[in-house]
């Protein structure tokens, strides 16, 4: 690791800025995905600022049909909220499931959704749901956001601030967890919207993309059924270690039924 | 029972306390006055030339000491890591042993071999500098795969080893095993492969060498089992300095399953450049390090014939074995494919005729060598894979075709056709007690309700043997062993009746601290809590030769209680005087000496402050003091075994087995503490189902290692495992003082092939009839498309 400079900033102004202005700067929320890739030299910056002390971050408020949670919301946080739970289970479900409790009790819903990791789960809940990515500068509706590989439309230094999910009808995650490192080699997330049905799927590809064909049966049927016959092709899905194209591709399905199954 | 604490008393650990509060002291906490910092560069090839390494840059980066290469280590006459074991080939000639340079010479021939070594004054700077050492290599053509290295026309990785054929052994008689074979009703054949494995302990790798100059003398602090070791391959063969001017402490170790008994080179390395520097210098391996470094283990391909009559007695063996041995030959490797795998592969059954074949093979990789249960693990997959099929191919019940050929109770001592004599077991109860405790009867109602709920439930099975307490010094002398395998004890009683016992033997998480502390209780009748037990430091401890195989209660155990048989007969004499009574007619019990039949008593503690304060004394025939040491070699090895039984539950539409169930059933021996015991036990049964389900370090062609991090390297957690049922059935070892056979390596050795038997059992009624370890999800899917495929076909 590189030595750097550390700034723990007391506003989200002096943290823009801090970062606007230092070449090489990043912001530090929980350093789940930052520290690991730094420790291998992988990423080298010059500076960090600490999103910590930033005020008003780390709110969770539901306001008719909106969650909205701050960035600096840790997975554990989201977890545990009695408020999340009521009106998106399927979102409490989802954190509860990331990593393992230091990884939960450490990450942010900011951080997860700006590193855009493609086997991170918050992607799948953000698609699914069609949340808005709120920032300092913006706001991002989902279905632009996630542009590719660890790329989203986030400009150089725009901060994420919170996410607005709408509340669905009825939503559910289903996670088919890598053995070893825990994240997703698959996970769907399934939902009954209010503009329609919507599926996610997160692991599978470069970025989470939403499944046309699922979502066009599942909306002629609610049922895991519905989604017999579908295949996902495999052309641009990953493969390692892990899991092949094609077994990606047969989880997708699989992962899709039983978020389905668990429609609440 | 005389001591509420003594043989059989679960006590709680008594090292415990320091590590959950954090205060144990690991060779990495050692920081010396002064203290340096080594890092290593490494080469990021399987194989290539090594045309020069330019470190002017590095030296010129802040802090930095020395960068140190191959031709220093060439100028100041360090010797090479040696090999521990020399086995020879069916022709007599002795293995190929090719040089291992503590830092490469001309040519690196695996990824982590070190090239070059930066010395600076801070870890920070040490790593910065070693980025700045430039390394022109040339690549040569690598083979990273034992499959491809065994295949005609492969990339040489030794020119002196055609083929890379390092030796072509074998063992058993040929002659009687081709006539089973020609008289067999049925011959069942499989071919498998016994997957590769980093061995992860917790603590990774370090060392910290200090030479103090103006006494001449060297200390080196490192993770080792066995530091006496470490010490005799340091003195003899590559610093060559005498063991009087060298010190080795192995501290607290967390952790090492057979990967730390090994001498490597950073031990001799950090010694040398403190010497070069004029500082103590530490190393301290990082993960990424650790899978690339730490020796290996497993790596088999082999093929194995079964011979049976008609009523499925077993008739005859055949087994043929590639063992890879990775670049260089590490100090147990090659005992470990022969003397620890082929010796075995009687199992726990009576077979008239065995012939086994192996060859070890060496590959671009690092080193495969010894790893929980070693060669023993290899063996027990083959058989038992072999004998399940075996069933399934004869129609037979497999607890029934175990059972007939299970070595009766009545047929111990028992001669193998592979050289060992077992001396006692009883298999038939060890079987019984598992079916009884897994509830057998109640498996058909088990799996219809897995199917009930979509999946598929699977029993699998293993009745196993090993050899343990490791070893008779001058059998394995005759092995080609380069060493003696005895144990030394001293044990020290203080003149107010306290203990301190210093073992040879290492406690790297096995709780010797406990257990020895248990066997002085028992026998002296003090509380554990009056008994210290020193480990892991050449300087306080006669000698010794570490913890490894099973051997620590079996062979250092006998050793401590010979100790206090001595200490006990000399508490005989002082008594006798005190009591003035005859020495014969003295008995020492629950503490205390006593005139048999008499209520004259002398208790222990007496005793040994009459022999630290002699003025009531038998002066003229009997010293002072109160201390004696002992050293124990064992007669045979010893020989636990037993039953494991494995339920799973499958997924069929993602592959997902899930561990359903664990029952097994041991002979282990006596047992001191079965809290500990029952520890050993699960650690190696976590260590089984993680190379039977998750874990397998894999190289490609090249040599690369393209799993070497935790986000590829799949390690059993708690959440992967079930709680397992364990039983014990003791028969008493018939050899060694305590009857003790021991228990570490029981698991990862029994339960791998229960695992696997279960899947396919799983798996029989779709068609597949072989997978390979680890059974992960994928592997499984493919197994039910491939079969459901081709059964539509
Ligand atoms: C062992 C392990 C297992 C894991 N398993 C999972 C898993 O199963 N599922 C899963 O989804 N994730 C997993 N993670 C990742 C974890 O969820 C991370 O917390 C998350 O990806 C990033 O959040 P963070 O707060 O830690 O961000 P950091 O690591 O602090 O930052 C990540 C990146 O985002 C940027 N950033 C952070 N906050 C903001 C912001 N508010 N605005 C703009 N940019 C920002 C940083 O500059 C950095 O580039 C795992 C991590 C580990 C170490």
């Amino acid at each position: 690791m590189k030595d750097f400079e550390f700034h723990r900033p007391a506003s989200i102004k002096h943290a823009v800025a801090l970062v606007a202005g230092t070449a090489g700067a990043k912001y530090l929320a929980g350093g789940q995905s930052l520290l690991p890739v730094m420790k291998l030299d992988l990423a080298e910056p010059t500076a960090l600022v600490s999103l910590a002390r930033l005020p008003g971050l780390a709110d969770i408020r539901v306001d008719g049909g909106t969650v909205a949670i701050g960035a600096l919301c840790t997975h554990d946080q989201v977890a545990r909220s009695a408020d999340v739970a009521k009106a998106i289970p399927a979102l409490a479900e989802l954190a509860s499931h990331i990593g393992d409790a230091q990884v939960r009790n450490r990450g942010t819903l900011g951080g997860s959704v700006a590193h855009a990791d493609p086997a991170a789960d918050y992607p799948a809940a953000v698609l699914g749901l069609g949340a808005t990515i709120v920032t300092d500068r913006g706001r991002h509706p989902a279905d632009t956001y996630f542009k590719g590989l660890f790329e989203t439309s986030l400009a150089d230094g725009e901060l994420v601030t919170a996410v607005h999910f709408p509340v669905p009808k009825r939503a559910a995650y289903a996670k088919f967890a890598h053995r070893a490192s825990k994240y997703a080699v698959v996970g769907v997330f399934v939902a009954e919207t209010a503009a329609g049905v919507r599926v996610a799927i997160t692991g599978a590809g470069a970025t989470v993309f939403r499944s046309a064909a699922m979502e066009a049966a599942l909306t002629t049927s609610m049922t895991p059924g519905a989604l017999d016959g579908i295949t996902v092709p495999t052309d641009d899905l990953n493969a390692d270690a892990e899991a092949s194209a094609e077994y990606r591709a047969h989880l997708c399905v699989v992962m899709a039924k039983r978020a389905v199954a668990a429609l609440r | 029972m005389g001591n509420a604490q003594g043989i059989g008393a679960a006590v709680k650990r008594k090292e415990d306390r320091r590590f959950l509060v954090g205060r144990g002291q690991y060779t990495d906490d050692v920081t010396l006055p002064n203290q340096s910092y080594a890092v290593f560069v490494r080469s990021p090839y399987g194989h290539a030339k090594v045309n020069g390494v330019e470190a002017k840059a590095a030296l010129a980066a802040p802090g930095v000491l020395a960068v140190l290469t191959g031709a220093d280590v060439a100028a100041d006459g360090l010797g090479g890591i040696p090999c521990g074991w020399l086995v020879k080939s069916k022709d007599g000639s002795p293995m190929v042993e090719p040089p291992h340079p503590a830092l490469a010479q001309g040519k690196v021939r695996h990824v982590g071999d070190p090239v070059a070594m930066v010395i600076a004054s801070t870890k920070a700077a040490a790593k910065a500098a070693a980025a700045l050492v430039e390394v022109d290599y040339e690549p040569l053509p690598a083979v990273g795969l034992l499959a491809n290295a065994i295949a005609p026309g492969a990339p040489q990785v030794w020119d002196e080893a055609p083929g890379n054929v390092c030796f072509d052994w074998h063992i058993g008689d040929p002659a009687t095993t081709d006539a089973a074979f020609a008289k067999a009703a049925h011959v069942v054949e499989l071919d498998l492969v016994n997957n590769r494995v980093a061995p992860n302990p917790m603590e990774p790798r370090a060392a910290n060498g200090n030479f103090d100059g103006a006494n001449d003398q060297y200390t080196l602090y490192t993770t080792s089992q066995n530091p006496h070791l470490t010490r005799l391959l340091l003195a003899a063969f590559t610093l060559k300095v005498p063991e009087h001017k060298l010190r080795v402490i192995a501290p607290d170790v967390g952790g090492g399953f057979g990967s730390k008994i090994f001498h490597y080179a950073e031990e001799l390395l950090v010694l040398w450049a403190s010497r070069r520097v004029g500082r103590p210098v530490k190393w301290t391996s990082d993960r990424m390090e650790a899978f690339l470094t730490d020796a290996h283990g497993r790596d088999h391909i082999s093929n194995a014939k079964l011979a049976l009559d008609a009523n499925g007695k077993f008739l005859g063996l055949r087994v043929h074995t590639y063992a890879a041995m990775g670049a260089y030959l590490s100090t147990f490797a090659p005992a470990v494919p022969t003397y620890l795998y082929a010796t075995l592969l009687s199992g726990p059954y009576d077979f008239p005729a065995i012939y086994a074949e192996v060859k070890a093979i060496f590959t671009n990789t690092v080193a495969v060598d010894a790893y929980r249960g070693a060669g023993r693990p290899e063996a027990t997959y083959l058989l038992e894979r072999l004998v399940e099929k075996a069933a399934r191919q004869l129609g037979m019940d497999r607890v029934e075709l175990r059972r007939k050929n299970l070595i009766r109770a009545d047929q111990f001592p028992y001669q193998t056709q592979v050289a060992l004599q077992y001396d006692i077991g009883d298999y038939q109860a060890t079987l019984d007690l598992a079916l009884e405790q897994a509830d057998y009867a109640g498996y058909a109602a088990r799996a219809a309700a897995s199917k009930a709920k979509g999946k598929l439930r699977g029993f699998g099975m293993s009745t196993y043997i090993e050899a343990c307490g490791i070893a008779p010094s001058a059998l394995v002398g005759a092995l080609g062993a380069r060493a003696g395998l005895y144990e030394a004890a001293n044990v020290r009683i203080h003149p107010t009746g306290s203990v301190t016992v210093f073992t040879g033997t290492h406690s790297h998480g096995q709780g010797h601290e406990t257990t020895f502390a248990q066997l002085i209780a028992d026998r002296l009748g003090v509380s554990t809590d009056q008994v210290e037990v020193v480990h892991g430091d050449t300087d306080r401890i006669p000698f010794g030769m570490g913890t490894y195989g099973s051997r620590s209660a079996s062979v250092g155990g006998s050793a401590i209680v010979k100790a206090l048989d001595k200490i006990v007969d000399k508490g005989k004499k002082i008594a006798a005087h005190l009591l003035e009574a005859s020495v014969a007619d003295i008995e020492f019990k629950d503490g205390q000496y006593r005139v048999v039949g008499t209520d004259r008593v002398k208790a222990f503690g007496e005793v040994a402050f009459a022999a630290y304060v002699p003025h009531n004394y038998p002066i003229e025939t009997v010293e002072p003091g109160l201390e004696e040491s002992a050293f124990y070699d064992p007669k045979n090895f010893t020989f636990p075994g037993g039953t494991h039984l494995v339920e799973v539950e499958i997924d069929p539409d993602t592959g997902v087995v899930e561990v359903a169930s664990v029952t097994i059933a041991d002979d282990v021996g006596v047992i001191i503490n079965p809290m500990i015991v029952d520890g050993q036990a699960h650690g190696g049964l976590a260590q089984g189902i993680g190379q039977a389900l998750l874990e397998e370090a894999v190289y490609d062609a090249e040599g690369q290692l393209t799993n070497g991090t935790y986000m590829g390297y799949c390690m059993p957690r708690a959440a992967d495992l079930p709680n397992f049922k364990v039983g014990n059935h003791v028969t008493a070892c018939t050899h060694n003082p305590l009857g003790i056979k021991g228990v570490g390596e029981v698991g990862a050795i029994g339960v791998p092939p229960a695992v696997i038997n279960a899947v396919l059992d799983a798996l029989a009624p779709l068609g597949v009839t072989d997978i390979s370890m680890p059974a992960t999800p994928e592997k499984v899917w493919r197994a039910i498309q491939a079969a459901r495929a081709g059964k539509g076909a």
